[in-house]
């Protein structure tokens, strides 16, 4: 037990940063809570350079042993993931919180009071949905996972709701907070029927059950199946996955732009992760290593239906949020082919597809969080028309983001969206694929009108108006992430060893662990 | 190394643009695009397969080798010409937009030289991937041609353009990945290299596979060439965009959909493409003559040369479907010839409306009173257009229909096609006589009537500038016209070994047919 809480290093760097945030921020000294993104950033970084420590060879042997978790190097890609993309979204959300508030305090008209302050505790927040995250990687039971999912997405219907004092941000933590525990009550219940299933709530305990079984009977049955389809739909809510994705619009609307790009990405990742360790359970042995058909055919289906909404409703939109949310969820769609595509290059694929994704959207929402009209945060999609006349950084920021997330080459977002296709190719799922692309170039539409307003258009009488934020956190943020977007595909190669390297099954790499030994043992 | 030094150099050339000085940036970019035609001619003659066939100028190096992605780049001689045809018509595209582009110009210079490089990309890779991201990135610089610099419907048209081209080559993409994926089964590694995965879904693929790669390839080629029915964005998109966007446009963009029709579909599925031969032949007549009555009641001029592109294009594709040597070398020499003429006729409108602001035969006429020069140049230019023997046009036409209607014998080139299809198209010549002489007649000839307004700067008639453009490809056009041979000779190679499945095959399905007791 004391060698896995090992593996809980990164975890706890997060939480150490997470309390140290909550305490800065009490500070009477503007100066001093004006360093929150700093300590955010250094306890990113300090959580990636203790994941690199603990995910490595010398502790293989822990990782594979009692109560190992059924990808058990995952966290080994996913934490530095998670930690850049952080980075990026920390710097977006730098100076928006408390404002209005901030302001005041600083030109002197209010006395700065701890109570009312709210700043520590989003970064905090912050931080502590990080870790929920991270601790999905690392779930080798359901009540941890439960457990790890709810920690990523408790904070942000906090973040929604202290983001910004509107009315309209309260309504969407509203109801992003009912939606997500119906959702939540959804999985444990197919948790609850799982464990009735199998009698575990170990995940590689549950497999080899399952397995067992499905050699014996031909399938892992009805009680499993139920439970995992059930599960399925419950974490669907975390990737915005039809037909649990009709939330997504109407809180990435009511959500400050900063707080959306956040909710955008992180419950969305957890999902994904969530997805591929709960689908470890039925260790892939239906037919060609695929899964069982109830449960293939449910995904498959939740696939062209998440893809085909998102982006017919990101068509019919004139609000920017509202078609970035609906973009978010055919992105979904896309990430569910390299899930049905399975262990291996879908599960690689989708890591790489992550990646591109998370800052491909948020570098869109930095440009949003850079500007304002009037006191308001702009919205309407022609506000962006003629952007580059007065925000030519911007503009391409806009441009350059748009194009990846369209999956432009040769930009980070092709080579995700290419990986994806062709681990969808090689499973056998041609006619997905097929339709990823036709959904791909009706997002081209859309995505379209954001890289032709900002660069091609010419100023309006509303989007004349529009003018940049004193913040520079947000821009930095977007240019980082669209030099990141060109420059990463240069690194594509050992990235994706890495997110190879990351999802080996724990049965895949004992094996190779004991070959070595054998091969080890002559010499020793 | 010629090969990445002619894609560098412009995007480098791109890149400086936009840091040089304002007053300065018209030279540079003439230079720029200069040196890469310097350097497209140094590669011309180091290339050592003229005549011959096979590969030049290769270059490799590894991009992703979990799935055998590489840079790879070569030529054969078929892209060798059309790699020379881009390096004639950029720096001619960059100095006939001196005056007509006035704002924005950094940008615009820029997006010419990147657009220079993506399309040398298109006709020098060797790695499926590598043609496949050149093809996709042409798409950005046009589409910022016409959006920007376009006239009043610019941002309809460059939207419809970019996505009609952008769903379509997604799903080449798939059918591109479906092959690699195949390759990949049959032997064990992955591999995107364009002569690997050709010899092995040539020969490893049933009929039924490669008719279905063959739609996933059609749909990304024919939008691009453009194919009835789905040419709907190319007279819109030449309509909008600016004179050197149009040039382009038609000179080589639109030769992307042909040579990947002569790169993949052709050597690549051979057995569907004997199946779907004449299919696809119907269409491209259907398209001839379509596009050349639709010319024939337009007023106006820039919109009648697009749709002529339509029906010139289907020639090009008629010729690749006769699948004997004379039809495939007079559809490559079709793709070199409308380059020059149409690309000339392009810039020959652009001079007219930066004079008159106005493209309608209606309110132009009678110009040769007026612009002696510039109507020399159209006369001349028309009737390279119309297939006049002496000029290039002919040339190739001629041996378009020449090759579909030998397409039925049994000589050494069996085809599938045979007379009928040849006469119908046949009908397309005399349309384009008709269509472009009533234009010529109405603009040029008659009694001169021009809408107020004045000229700016520019003088009533050509000035030596406007002359140096036209110039080379005047040159061009009367050399190809009565020398085609020296391009004949070069290109036989490289046609010899695209079509070398086929005689087999053409033969074996006949016999099929045949055996299986009558009419297919």
């Amino acid at each position: 037990m004391i060698d896995r809480l090992w593996f809980l290093l990164p975890e706890l760097v997060m939480l150490g940063g997470a309390i140290a945030c909550a305490i800065v921020g009490l500070s009477h000294a503007a100066g001093i809570r004006r360093t929150l993104p700093v300590i955010v950033i250094l306890t990113l970084v300090a959580a990636c350079a203790a994941s690199t420590a603990v995910y490595d060879a010398s502790s293989l042997e822990s990782a594979l042993g009692e109560g190992a978790v059924a990808l058990p190097w995952l966290g080994r890609a996913v934490i530095p993931m998670v930690a850049l993309i952080g980075t990026v979204l920390v710097l977006v959300q730098a100076g928006f919180v408390d404002r209005g508030y901030e302001s005041a305090v600083g030109a002197g008209k209010l006395r700065f009071d701890p109570l009312r302050s709210a700043r520590g505790e989003y970064y905090a927040f912050f931080l502590l949905s990080l870790a929920g995250l991270m601790l999905t990687c690392a779930a080798p039971d359901l009540i941890w996972l439960f457990l790890a999912l709810e920690l990523t997405s408790l904070p942000t219907y906090i973040m929604v709701a202290i983001g910004r004092s509107e009315r309209r941000s309260q309504e969407a933590a509203m109801k992003y907070f009912f939606l997500g525990a119906m959702a939540a009550a959804i999985f444990l219940f197919g948790f609850a029927l799982l464990y009735g299933a199998t009698g575990t709530m170990e995940l590689t305990a549950m497999k080899d059950v399952l397995v067992a079984r499905a050699a014996e009977t031909g399938s892992i049955g009805s009680l499993a199946t139920l439970g995992l389809l059930i599960t399925i739909i419950g974490v669907g809510f975390k990737l915005a996955a039809a037909p649990m994705h009709l939330y997504a619009p109407d809180v990435y609307e009511g959500a400050a732009a900063p707080v959306t790009a956040f909710i955008a990405f992180v419950p969305k990742a957890g999902g994904a992760v969530a997805i591929m360790l709960l689908l470890s359970i039925t260790g892939w042995a239906g037919e060609g290593g695929s899964l069982p058909s109830a449960v293939l055919v449910t995904l498959w289906i939740m696939s062209v239906l998440t893809m085909t909404l998102g982006n017919i409703g990101a068509l019919l939109q004139s609000n920017v949020k509202r078609m970035l949310a609906y973009s978010s969820i055919s992105h979904s769609g896309y990430i569910l082919i390299g899930i049905i595509a399975g262990p291996g290059a879908g599960f690689a694929a989708v890591l790489i597809y992550l990646l591109a994704y998370g800052l491909g959207n948020t570098a869109t929402f930095s440009v949003l969080a850079s500007l304002r009209r009037g006191g308001e945060e702009v919205e309407r999609i022609e506000d962006l028309a003629g952007l580059r006349e007065r925000q030519p950084g911007l503009a391409w920021v806009m441009a350059i983001s748009a194009g990846s997330l369209l999956g432009f080459p040769p930009l980070l977002g092709f080579w995700g969206k290419l990986l994806l296709f062709i681990a969808g190719v090689v499973s056998g799922h041609l006619v997905l694929v097929i339709i990823a692309g036709i959904n791909s170039g009706i997002s081209a539409w859309y995505y379209l009108r954001l890289v032709a307003l900002p660069l091609t258009g010419s100023a309006t009488g509303s989007s004349r108006a529009v003018e940049g934020r004193r913040e520079v956190g947000p821009r930095v943020a977007g240019v980082f992430a669209c030099i990141l977007l060109i420059g990463l595909p240069l690194l594509l190669e050992p990235m994706l060893n890495e997110a190879d390297d990351a999802v080996r099954d724990v049965d895949a790499m004992r094996s190779e662990m004991t070959a070595a030994d054998d091969s080890s043992e002559p010499v020793g | 190394m010629l090969g990445v030094l002619l894609l560098i150099v412009p995007i480098a050339a791109a890149i400086a643009v936009c840091f040089v000085p304002l007053r300065l940036v018209r030279g540079f970019a003439l230079i720029a695009s200069l040196a890469t035609t310097g350097i497209a001619t140094a590669a011309a003659i180091e290339f050592g397969g003229w005549g011959i066939g096979g590969w030049g100028l290769e270059f490799s190096r590894e991009l992703l080798p979990q799935f055998g992605i590489t840079f790879t780049l070569g030529a054969d001689s078929v892209s060798m010409m059309l790699v020379l045809l881009t390096a004639l018509l950029m720096p001619l595209a960059i100095l006939g937009s001196f005056t007509a582009v006035t704002e924005r110009t950094r940008e615009y210079y820029a997006w010419l030289l990147v657009l220079t490089a993506a399309m040398t990309g298109v006709f020098l890779a060797r790695d499926l991937l590598v043609f496949y991201i050149c093809f996709e990135f042409t798409l950005v610089p046009m589409y910022f041609l016409i959006a920007i610099y376009g006239s009043t419907n610019r941002t309809w048209a460059s939207i419809k353009f970019f996505i009609y081209t952008f769903l379509g080559s997604l799903l080449a993409l798939v059918g591109f990945l479906y092959v690699a994926w195949a390759s990949a089964e049959h032997s064990g590694a992955w591999s995107f290299s364009i002569p690997t995965l050709t010899a092995f879904a040539s020969n490893a693929m049933t009929s039924t596979e490669q008719a279905w790669v063959l739609l996933a390839l059609m749909a990304g080629f024919a939008v691009k060439i453009p194919l009835f029915p789905v040419h709907t964005w190319l007279p819109l998109a030449h309509t909008e965009a600016p004179t050197a966007g149009s040039v382009i446009l038609a000179g080589v963009l639109l030769k992307l959909g042909t040579y990947g029709l002569y790169r993949f579909v052709l050597p690549m599925v051979p057995a569907a493409v004997v199946e779907w031969a004449p299919f696809i032949a119907v269409l491209s007549i259907i398209g001839i003559l379509y596009a050349a009555l639709i010319c024939w009641v337009q007023t106006d001029v820039k919109k009648l040369v697009a749709y002529s592109s339509v029906s010139h294009l289907g020639f090009c594709v008629l010729g690749l479907f006769a699948l004997n040597p004379l039809g495939l070398q007079g559809s490559v020499l079709y793709m070199i010839n409308h380059g020059l003429s149409t690309g000339a006729l392009f810039f020959l409108i652009g001079m007219m409306y930066e004079r008159y602001h106005t493209r309608d035969m209606g309110e132009v006429g009678g110009l040769a009173k007026k612009m002696p020069v510039w109507s020399t140049f159209m006369v001349f230019f028309v009737l390279a257009s119309v297939g006049l023997p002496g000029l290039n046009g002919f040339v190739s036409e001629f041996l378009c229909l020449l090759g579909a209607f030998v397409a039925g014998d049994t000589g050494a080139y069996p085809g599938v096609l045979g007379p009928w299809f040849a006469a119908i198209a046949a009908i397309g010549m005399v349309l384009a006589a008709m269509y472009l002489l009533i234009m010529v007649g109405k603009i040029v000839f008659g009694p001169l009537r021009e809408p107020a307004g004045d000229h700016g700067p520019l003088p009533a008639d050509l000035s030596i500038r406007e002359i140096v453009v036209l110039v080379p490809l005047a040159i061009g056009c009367i050399l190809l016209g009565v020398q085609p041979d020296i391009a004949i000779d070069a290109m036989s190679g490289a046609i010899a070994d695209t079509l070398a499945a086929f005689p087999e095959l053409v033969t074996n399905s006949a016999e099929t047919i045949v055996s299986a007791g009558g009419m297919p």
